[in-house]
């Protein structure tokens, strides 16, 4: 069970939206990620004050053709590997100044 | 480069991004470097507001990695607030600097500002060389100094060495300086012409033996055999090739606004104070047209052995005056690296003799010339080399 409700992009990163990509690099080591599509979408959402769960509803569900329940499920297995590498913060709380009050992923 | 930074380039390429920029603050410098090739005076920067306004474009535009140098970025008293607002903005942020300025206070905010990487140019592991290139006593101390505090703080630290007369036997050492300081070494074998056009710093440059000496270091180069393996022949997909990133993803700007292919292309084509970023690098005729040419619309690199493998750099060849021509010190590269000399190197060695003297002044000004990569984008020679 997750105990997480909103994402906010981390501090740390340096990010750029390419066409329908996103490049996000890890300040902490370099590493450089592209996200998806779907992916790229919770990028730019996350915003620390949206639920997640918002977000799949409004961004997601509304844009694509996928089931809710299944949608969530692929939203937080990016969420929280994104997570992993320091790129998104994970809160049980809104995080208005992304950067603080974080918690990691589970 | 990694696989997914050349996709990600090739993207930018077909999306027509600018993924790369470099953004010179300010031309002043607290050194005076023997082989600089920037005018020092103040010919009227951008203002803060500008500045972060151009920041603000460039993040829209799609500008993803931001090397900010000069001229002393430090010099600019709102150095630090530029930045913030870069960062803000999440650009990947390199900077240039000789660290002279930078003590424990700068180093930890730049790392809290979570800089990518900080290059400091160190020319000699001696002070009074160093010192002497710089004609700034101390400086050797300084910039030693900041990478110390720099690397205290975790962040990468690239010391980067611009190979000339006066410290051409020292290169080895500074390497070793740098592994001894855990930063990263890159070495530059050229000096280049200045903005303006003015090449009488090209004397600087080292001989034909010393760069055939730094390109079969092994310790520089990695397999010496491949690094100097005869080029291949030039076929129709070499003939389709784009010279470099210049104008194709990649731009500079600067200080007073002006746009250019890159640093060591100073073709005009455009200024920010009077058109926006974006539309100067979607419509500027100049960008066109240097987009549009390939080694096909080369007349002489075309036909040259090396046309398929060189390291032609356009911006010289346009400082050269023809930016489809061959770059002079490319071609003592190629030379200096093969052993093969290209099209225009054998012509411009067997000049008759008639023109030798007719055009002595000329014809020196190119003997000395070595290598294609400008003094301060040494990106180049760290994937070269």
């Amino acid at each position: 069970m997750k105990n997480y409700r909103y994402v906010a992009r981390s501090k740390s990163i340096a990010a750029r939206a390419l066409g329908d990509e996103t490049m996000v690099m890890s300040a902490s080591d370099s590493t450089l990620f592209t996200l998806n599509e779907v992916a790229s979408v919770i990028w730019a959402a996350a915003d620390g004050v949206t639920p997640l769960d918002e977000i799949v509803a409004k961004k997601i569900c509304a844009q694509y053709d996928i089931a809710p329940e299944v949608a969530m499920k692929d939203a937080e297995a990016i969420v929280e590997g994104l997570a992993d590498h320091g790129l998104l913060l994970l809160s049980d709380q809104p995080l208005t100044e992304p950067g603080s009050s974080r918690r990691e992923a589970p | 480069m990694s696989g997914l930074i050349v996709e990600m380039a090739a993207k930018a390429l077909k999306l027509n991004i600018p993924l790369t920029v470099q953004l010179d603050l300010t031309y002043r410098c607290n050194e005076r470097c023997i082989h600089c090739y920037l005018d020092h005076d103040d010919h009227g920067e951008m203002t803060t507001a500008e500045i972060k306004d151009l920041l603000d474009q460039m993040a829209d535009a799609g500008v993803f990695y931001l090397t900010i140098s000069g001229g002393e970025i430090m010099m600019r008293r709102d150095f630090f607030e530029i930045l913030e607002h870069a960062r803000a903005r999440t650009f990947s942020i390199n900077l240039k600097t000789n660290g002279v300025l930078i003590r424990k206070k700068e180093a930890a905010r730049l790392r809290e500002l979570g800089v990518e990487q900080i290059q400091i140019s160190i020319y000699s592991h001696r002070a009074e060389v160093h010192d002497a290139i710089t004609k700034m006593p101390g400086s050797f101390r300084q910039s030693i100094e900041a990478v110390r505090f720099l690397r205290a703080q975790g962040l990468r630290v690239t010391m980067a060495n611009v190979l000339m007369v006066q410290n051409s036997h020292d290169y080895q050492s500074v390497k070793a300086l740098a592994a001894e300081l855990d930063a990263k070494f890159i070495i530059d074998p050229t000096v280049t012409p200045m903005m303006d056009g003015d090449r009488s710093i090209l004397n600087l440059n080292v001989d034909q033996a010393t760069l055939q000496g730094v390109f079969r270091d092994g310790a520089l180069v990695g397999n010496v055999e491949e690094f100097c393996t005869p080029p291949r022949s030039v076929d129709e997909e070499a003939l389709n090739m784009l010279p470099c990133s210049a104008g194709h993803t990649a731009c500079y700007v600067s200080p007073y606004g002006d746009v250019y292919p890159c640093v060591q292309f100073p073709l005009p084509s455009g200024n920010v104070r009077r058109t926006k970023f974006v539309d100067i690098w979607r419509d500027s005729p100049q960008l066109k047209e240097v987009r549009s040419i390939t080694l096909r619309d080369m007349p002489s690199c075309s036909q040259c052995t090396h046309g398929a493998t060189c390291t032609r750099c356009p911006g010289l060849a346009y400082l050269e005056g023809n930016m489809r021509g061959p770059s002079s010190q490319d071609c003592e590269k190629s030379y200096a690296r093969t052993g093969i000399p290209s099209e225009n190197y054998k012509a411009r060695h067997v000049a008759p003799q008639s023109l030798q003297s007719l055009n002595l002044v000329q014809i020196q000004g190119l003997q000395p010339a070595v290598g294609n990569i400008p003094a301060k984008m040494t990106e180049g020679i760290e994937a070269g080399l």
